[in-house]
């Protein structure tokens, strides 16, 4: 029954937004992290989606799979900071290369996401459960 | 009488209707995955297929899903069609979360009409075996 695969595919799809808010969280989270070394510095988490059909004979059933997390390549914005416990030789720290603003974007597109898929759920639970007062 | 043609089109349009909304709520899921293009299900095609399959009903035997029929089943994805998209985006996605809402919406209300047609030729077909 077609219905029926709303389930996973919604499902996957809030699961696979609820990881993308929970990157968001920490990446806001660590928005003022620093660490001694560029290279111990705190990066941008972002999930990869994919798109995923786990039965051919049913090409209209396609849920979101997470293919991973990336962390973002950009600079860690060097703070100068001599008094510092973390701060190096040269008296800096680094702190993250998270965006705040491109991660609060970030969290209204996954909460919108979030609540489509969402709706799309209990509009098919509704459809079912009209189906079974058939012939009442 | 034969239960098919009591039924007239009502079970075939709500099996299609039922895929559709599955096709629909790919798309929705799929809002945010990069090259992901979205589909959608022709459904007149579909149901002029279906009426044919009514009237002369000469197809093989298929014993397994992937069996390849002639004439194109309602299952099979040729019957799936990639939507044009309204504009461009940056990275290769075409689903517009606004139309894929609106449109799963009007596939729902129009399920519940395939419905409510079906449950009145049951419950008409009901009232006929009663005889009260």
């Amino acid at each position: 029954m077609g219905l029926f695969s709303n389930f996973d595919i919604s499902g996957s799809a809030i699961s696979a937004q609820s990881i993308r808010l929970n990157t968001t969280a920490s990446n806001l989270a660590n928005t003022e992290t620093v660490a001694s070394s560029p290279k111990e510095a705190y990066r941008s988490k972002q999930p990869i989606f994919q798109a995923m059909m786990d039965d051919r004979s049913r090409p209209e059933k396609v849920g979101v799979r997470m293919l991973g997390i990336t962390e973002s390549n950009g600079e860690a914005k060097p703070l100068y900071d001599p008094g510092h416990k973390l701060a190096n030789e040269e008296g800096y720290v680094f702190g993250s290369n998270v965006n705040s603003v491109e991660e609060m974007a970030n969290m209204i597109s996954a909460s919108r996401s979030y609540q489509n898929n969402v709706e799309v759920l209990s509009t098919s639970r509704d459809l079912l459960l009209h189906v079974l007062s058939l012939g009442s | 009488m034969n239960f098919e043609k009591a039924f007239s089109i009502h079970d075939d349009a709500m099996i299609i209707r039922g895929k559709r909304a599955s096709v629909l709520a790919s798309n929705i899921a799929n809002a945010d995955t990069p090259n992901y293009k979205a589909r959608d299900i022709d459904f007149q095609s579909i149901l002029k297929h279906v009426d044919k399959q009514q009237t002369n009903s000469l197809n093989m035997v298929s014993t397994h899903s992937d069996h390849i029929n002639l004439n194109s089943s309602p299952h099979s994805r040729k019957t799936l069609k990639y939507r044009n998209p309204l504009h461009a985006s940056l990275d290769g996605n075409t689903v517009d979360s606004h139309v894929e809402q609106s449109k799963f919406s009007q596939n729902a209300l129009q399920y519940k009409t395939s419905f409510t047609f079906l449950n009145n030729s049951v419950k008409g077909i009901i009232k006929a075996l009663k005889g009260e």
